[in-house]
C-alpha cells in the first residue's frame, strides 16, 4: 500500500511539474524577451508585473472556438496537440534533479535511450497536424519539421553517445555520479552540440524555420485554435524544460556543485537548467531565423562531423586514463 | 502494484524491478491520456460553437485558398532522410558498445574498432559531401 501512494506521489510531482514549469518558462520568456527589447513586457494581469499572464492566457484558450477545417481528417487534425505534447511528460518521468531514488520520478535503466526515443515521437504530432489540416503551408511546415528532425536528431545521438561513453553507463543517474568537473572541458564540444542540436528540435528561433510567419504562415499549427493550440504551445515550452534539464544533467554535472553534490544538490540542478532557459530565450532575441538549407547545411556539414570528433576524443581519453 | 524489488547481493537486477519502472512510466502514460482527455472534454463544455463556411475554410494568406490539396512541389530534403536512416541505424549500436568499450580487457582493441566504425560514417557523410548531397540544389 505504501509502495503505491509513493508512486501516485512521484506521479503527481511529475505531473504538476510538467503543468508549471512550462508556464515559468513562458512567463520568463515574455518578460526577459520584453527587457532585451526595451519593453516591460506583461504588466497587468495579476498586478504584480503581470506574473498571471499565461493564466489570463490560457483562460482565453479554454473559451474560443475550436475549428476545424471542412478539408481537414478530423480525427487526426484533433489528436496531433496530445501525441505532441505528451512524449515530453513521460520524458520528464525519467529525469533526476538530486541524488538517490527521492529526486527522481522513476529510474529508467535505459535512461538517455528512452528519452532520445520518446522525444522523437513527438515530431509526429507536428507532422500529423500538417497533414491533416488540408493547408498547403500547413502540410510545407510538417515536412520542414520532419527534416529538421532528421538533421538535428543525429548530431544529439552522438553527442549523447559520447557521454555514455565517458560514464560506462547509459543510466540518468548513473551518468552525473560518474560526472568529474573536468568532463566539463572534455565534453564542451559534445554539449553545444547537444543543445544546439535540441534547439533544432524543439524548433526554437533560430531554427523555427517550420513555423517561419513570413513564409508559411505558422506552419503545421496555422490552423489550430482554442485548446488546441494552447496544447501544442506547452509542448514547445516542456520541450525547452526537457532540454535543459537533459543538458544539465548530461553535460553540466546535475547536481554537483563548487562544494560537492551533498545537501542542496537539487538547488545546483535546477539553477543550471535555469540559466540554460535563459539562454534559450536569449538566442530567440539575438539570432534571425536561418534559412532551410542553411539549416540542412549547419548540421551535416557542421554539427554531425563535431559529434563525431567528440566521439573519437571521448574515446581516446577514455582509454588512456582506464 | 508490482511485486516489491529484490535486487541480489551483486546489484544485479531482477526482471521484476526492470518492469516496475516501466509500469511507472505506464502509468504515467495513462495519466497523460487522461488529462488530454479531461482537457478537450472540459473545453468542449466551455467553448462556443458557431461554425459559418467561411470560418471552415483553410487559412492561406488570408485570401480563399487557391487549387486544390493536390500540388507540384520539390521536396529538397527527401535525400537527407536517407542519409538519416542509415547514420541513425548505426548510431545506435554506439550505445550498447559505451558501456563497456573502457572495461579491463578492452582498451585499445575497442578504441580501434571505434575509429574503424567513425571511419565508416565518415566516409559515408564526405562521399555524400562530395556527390552535392548536402547542398541545395
Amino acid at each position: 500500500m505504501n509502495d503505491a501512494l509513493d508512486v501516485a506521489l512521484r506521479l503527481l510531482v511529475v505531473f504538476v511539474v510538467f503543468l508549471t514549469f512550462p508556464l515559468i518558462v513562458g512567463q520568463t520568456e515574455h518578460k526577459v524577451m520584453a527587457h532585451m527589447q526595451g519593453r516591460l513586457g506583461p504588466m497587468y494581469a495579476g498586478g504584480f508585473h503581470g506574473w498571471a499572464q499565461l493564466v489570463a492566457d490560457g483562460v482565453k484558450f479554454a473559451q474560443k472556438e475550436d475549428v476545424v477545417p471542412t478539408g481537414a481528417d478530423r480525427r487526426i487534425f484533433q489528436l496531433a496537440p496530445a501525441v505532441a505534447l505528451l512524449p515530453y511528460l513521460l520524458v520528464l518521468v525519467v529525469i533526476p534533479i538530486g541524488p538517490g531514488e527521492g529526486a527522481v520520478g522513476q529510474v529508467v535503466d535505459a535512461g538517455i535511450f528512452f528519452v532520445l526515443a520518446v522525444m522523437g515521437v513527438g515530431v509526429l504530432g507536428s507532422l500529423m497536424a500538417g497533414w491533416a489540416s488540408a493547408n498547403k503551408f500547413s502540410l510545407l511546415g510538417g515536412l520542414r519539421t520532419a527534416a529538421q528532425l532528421l538533421a538535428y536528431e543525429l548530431p544529439m545521438l552522438l553527442t549523447a553517445a559520447s557521454v555514455a561513453m565517458a560514464a560506462g553507463t547509459v543510466s540518468l543517474p548513473g551518468i552525473v555520479d560518474a560526472f568529474r568537473w573536468w568532463w566539463l572541458p572534455w565534453q564542451i564540444v559534445g554539449a553545444i552540440v547537444f543543445f544546439v542540436a535540441g534547439l533544432a528540435e524543439l524548433q526554437r528561433p533560430p531554427f523555427d524555420m517550420p513555423v517561419a510567419d513570413s513564409e508559411i504562415i505558422f506552419g503545421a499549427y496555422t490552423e489550430y485554435t482554442g485548446l488546441r493550440f494552447a496544447l501544442f504551445l506547452l509542448a514547445e515550452y516542456a520541450g525547452i524544460v526537457v532540454l535543459c534539464g537533459l543538458t544539465t544533467i548530461l553535460f553540466l554535472g546535475g547536481w554537483h556543485g563548487p562544494w560537492g553534490a551533498d545537501g542542496l544538490g537539487w538547488v545546483w540542478t535546477l539553477l543550471k537548467a535555469a540559466i540554460l532557459a535563459f539562454v534559450v530565450i536569449w538566442l530567440r532575441v539575438t539570432y534571425p531565423r536561418l534559412r532551410e538549407d542553411q539549416l540542412q547545411k549547419l548540421s551535416w556539414t557542421l554539427l554531425v562531423p563535431l559529434s563525431l570528433a567528440q566521439i573519437a576524443l571521448t574515446g581516446i581519453v577514455k582509454v588512456v586514463i582506464a | 502494484m508490482p511485486e516489491p524489488t529484490v535486487v541480489t547481493a551483486t546489484g544485479a537486477v531482477v526482471a521484476a524491478d526492470y518492469f516496475q519502472s516501466y509500469s511507472v512510466v505506464g502509468l504515467l502514460a495513462v495519466v497523460g491520456v487522461l488529462f488530454v482527455a479531461v482537457a478537450f472534454g472540459a473545453g468542449r463544455l466551455l467553448r462556443p460553437v458557431v461554425p459559418t463556411p467561411e470560418k471552415l475554410l483553410t487559412y492561406e494568406c488570408g485570401v480563399d485558398p487557391v487549387g486544390e490539396g493536390w500540388a507540384h512541389t520539390q521536396v529538397r530534403y527527401y535525400v537527407y532522410a536517407f542519409l538519416y536512416v542509415i547514420f541513425a541505424v548505426d548510431s545506435i549500436f554506439l550505445f550498447p558498445w559505451a558501456t563497456v568499450f573502457a572495461a579491463p580487457g578492452y582498451g585499445a582493441a575497442t578504441l580501434v574498432e571505434m575509429f574503424v566504425f567513425l571511419g565508416f560514417l565518415a566516409v559515408g557523410l564526405l562521399y555524400a559531401y562530395k556527390k552535392g548531397v548536402l547542398t541545395w540544389t
